[in-house]
């Protein structure tokens, strides 16, 4: 056979046409960054705008007055940064524990042979849903202003949780040294029970024999630490609020913010998460339940060992990648001013400093840092729950 | 002989039939759901009454004289101190009705906004009339084509001897659904390619598709918006004059984008291979393949998510207020900023909500209508 070796075969190669395209793409790439980067050095310059990240160690110079680690204006840019992380985290895991709790008994209520309960736990996802999240979070906000009584007046709970329009008031758990020894005690009670109920596994897999293990569960895991607790005579006490004049002093506060934003992002995301789990139950035939039955398994055998497997494996994935919306979701704390990373690293360290392209990176960092972790743990999941093909 | 008679019939017992036994099944079936049911009641009693209260029964309806076929009906029109403080006062929404629908666009001009409304809700109506029309899909095509561009003229000017509107000027309801609408439009087109380049069999493309794609999709909105608020400008050499709407449609563009790209992919992968070798087999090359073989298959069967991943936009284009745009939830704090009006703030609220909450839900309503349309599984 004659080798074509004309340009025309050599233009219509599709290997050739693959690396020019391919070549062209860099190339438009590479420009639009060589001329975006250059546009913005020429700009900054202009604008005589700082570069680089010395402004971290700048003082910040504003206060917060939500902090979880020791704050004054005295500190630095960089100790803002760590404080709105923490804060993020912090609103980010009370939000999923409430939404998760939530959408739990929302999703539960869905499938309730109660009518009017199943029509109200629908009404609820309907209505929440179908509002931004935004006008939620500025609709409690409002309303906590709104409705909540003056210091003075404050609700109180068994004279040691207030609530007012400043916020909540709980005690605060004041740690003495000898309490690491409880700590100690509660992660080895949990090895513990799990030694015992991989033991007991192993003995049902061998024998047949089957052993109760969750009382001795709960003993070693809450038992053990109780037991050390008093054996080293209480190194934890509480320090309660106590209204002194026109506020309360002591304790722990949360501010309305944090109670707007903690209250709208789980009723919000509890409407998603319910629906996971709905699906998740329906998503198991009835077929399983009948066949565990004629197996002869018991009620709480047959929904721990065959229903539930089969309806966490479609309710866990879209359930965790709400919780990384949830997280997203809590940098719009920045319409109403709780300090999480988004406001008071984004928002008022930028207006300060005004090197935008350095902050805002720093604060995308975290987002993705964040979302590559759950990523992650969508995955290890998924392939820890993926149906084992025979 | 015996005389047989027939006995007239027994009727159920009154507990197994109508209303009674329909209670019985659905609401007192056991104890718990007795419990339930009345723990549900007392709940409702708590928070229905005093709401129905607060928006209709206490509320203020007052909206000043008006006469149908003469007849005269109201008073002077309430204002916000004889409107009291503990229940709503409607006449507030009634006087500000055009802030939150038209925002500061100049009131003379905003017939030029309600020619646009009109012409979308026309469109809806041709769209259905359309349905059997053979040559539909043009007709769908040329009026998704022109409705924007119409649209554009119409409520910005400055041409066709229109009077330029400035878009700091445009504001409420309008501007939602201006940033909704051309986010949709322009970010689609976009989402399709990056979801091609991402499917593609060249590395580089498909290495730039899915770098973006992941990066857009790990980080808030928010930070997107404030990037192209505060960053953008900077990208470019003077002369370029930014203003803050246009920030703001290319910020949500690029976001909206990455979102659409992942639904099509979704679609994408769902086309049996089969289909791509068929292709392949009789000769098409990648652009005939993808828009005559691939593209319409894999964008029907992602139709639903589409119209899921649009109402997420649509509830997203609440966050430019945080950049300073004047969006409809903006209007509230605007609004009770009036001194005749203040602190009117809990009216305008519920107002956009309930404006929100009704665009949103009937898209999703229309959403699960289509899933049920496509659904091409045997549940049902």
């Amino acid at each position: 056979m004659k080798k074509d070796n004309s340009l025309l075969s050599f233009i219509n190669n599709n290997e050739t046409r693959a690396i020019a395209f391919q070549v062209i793409t860099l190339l438009i790439i590479a420009f639009v960054f060589y001329s975006g980067i250059s546009n913005l050095m020429f700009n900054i310059e202009a604008r005589e705008i700082h570069t680089g990240f010395a402004f971290l160690s700048n003082r910040a110079g504003f206060d917060i007055n939500e902090s979880m680690i020791a704050y004054t204006p005295e500190h630095s840019n960089l100790r803002v940064f760590y404080v709105g992380l923490i804060n993020t985290l912090v609103i980010a895991v009370v939000g999923i524990i409430f939404a998760t709790i939530i959408g739990l008994i929302i999703g539960i209520a869905r499938l309730s042979n109660n009518w009017l309960i199943s029509k109200l736990a629908t009404g609820y996802i309907e209505l929440f849903r179908n509002i931004p999240i935004l006008i939620q979070i500025l609709i409690w906000y409002n309303m906590a202003l709104l409705t909540l009584p003056s210091p003075k007046g404050s609700f109180n709970f068994f004279d040691s949780i207030f609530i007012n329009k400043r916020g909540v008031y709980v005690p605060e758990p004041v740690i003495e040294t000898g309490f690491v020894w409880v700590l100690i005690a509660v992660v080895l009670g949990i090895v513990l029970a799990f030694l015992l109920k991989r033991h007991f596994k192993q003995k049902h897999d061998k024998t047949g024999v089957y052993t109760r293990t969750v009382g001795y569960s709960i003993g070693l895991i809450f038992g053990l630490p109780l037991v050390v607790f008093f054996l080293l005579g209480s190194p934890l006490h509480f320090d309660y609020p106590t209204l002194t004049g026109f506020n309360f002093q002591g304790g722990r506060t949360f501010s309305p913010e944090f109670l707007a934003l903690a209250v709208a992002l789980s009723v919000y995301t509890a409407t998603y998460i319910a629906e996971a789990i709905r699906s998740g139950i329906e998503a198991v035939d009835k077929g399983q339940k009948e066949a565990a039955a004629a197996l002869g398994l018991t009620q709480t055998q047959s929904l721990k060992l065959v229903v539930l497997p089969q309806a966490l494996r479609v309710a866990i994935p879209p359930t965790i990648n709400q919780y990384l919306n949830l997280t997203k979701n809590s940098s719009l704390a920045t319409a109403i001013g709780y300090p999480e990373l988004m406001s008071a690293f984004g928002g008022t360290v930028l207006n300060q400093v005004g090197q935008a392209v350095e902050i805002l990176g720093m604060t995308m960092a975290v987002y993705l840092v964040i979302s590559l972790f759950i990523s992650l743990l969508l995955n290890i999941v998924n392939k820890k729950m993926s149906i084992k093909g025979r | 002989m015996a005389v047989y008679k027939q006995q007239e019939l027994r009727k159920p017992p009154i507990s197994q039939v109508g209303i009674v036994r329909w209670l019985r099944v659905n609401l007192f079936s056991s104890k718990v759901n007795v419990g339930l049911t009345f723990a549900a009641l007392y709940m409702l009693y708590i928070l229905i009454p005093p709401l129905l209260n607060w928006m209709i029964f206490d509320a203020n309806f007052n909206f000043g004289e008006f006469s149908i076929f003469g007849f005269e009906f109201g008073e002077v029109m309430a204002t916000n101190t004889n409107c009291g403080r503990s229940a709503a006062c409607w006449p507030f929404i009634y006087e500000k009705f055009d802030m939150f629908v038209y925002g500061f666009y100049p009131r003379d001009l905003i017939w030029r906004v309600d020619i646009v409304f009109a012409m979308a809700a026309s469109l809806f109506v041709i769209v259905r009339l359309a349905r059997n029309y053979q040559h539909k899909n043009k007709v769908l095509l040329a009026m998704i084509i022109a409705f924007p561009v119409v649209s554009f003229y119409l409520i910005a000017g400055g041409s066709f001897g229109l009077e330029e509107v400035k878009t700091h000027q445009w504001g409420g309801l309008m501007l939602t659904l201006v940033i909704a609408s051309v986010g949709i439009i322009i970010s689609f087109p976009i989402g399709v390619l990056l979801a091609l380049g991402r499917q593609s069999n060249l590395r580089v493309i498909s290495f730039f598709s899915t770098i973006y794609i992941e990066f857009i999709r790990a980080v808030p909105l928010i930070t997107i918006l404030f990037m192209a608020s505060f960053v953008l400008p900077l990208f470019f050499t003077g002369g370029v004059d930014f203003d803050k709407l246009l920030r703001a449609l290319v910020a949500i563009t690029l976001f909206q984008a990455a979102y659409f790209a992942e639904v099509v992919r979704g679609g994408l992968q769902a086309i049996p291979t089969g289909q791509y070798e068929a292709a392949d087999a009789i000769g098409l090359n990648y652009v005939q393949k993808n828009a005559l073989i691939i593209l319409p298959q894999a964008l029907k069967i992602s139709i639903p998510n589409l119209v899921g991943s649009s109402i997420s936009l649509f509830k997203d284009t609440t966050l430019v207020l945080i950049i300073g745009l004047m969006d409809m939830l903006a209007m509230v704090n605007m609004t009770a900023n009036d001194i005749n009006w203040l602190g009117r703030e809990t009216e305008g609220f519920v107002f956009v909500t309930i404006t929100m909450w009704i665009f949103l839900y009937s898209m999703s309503r229309y959403s699960k209508k289509l899933e049920v349309r496509f659904s091409t599984d045997h549940k049902n």
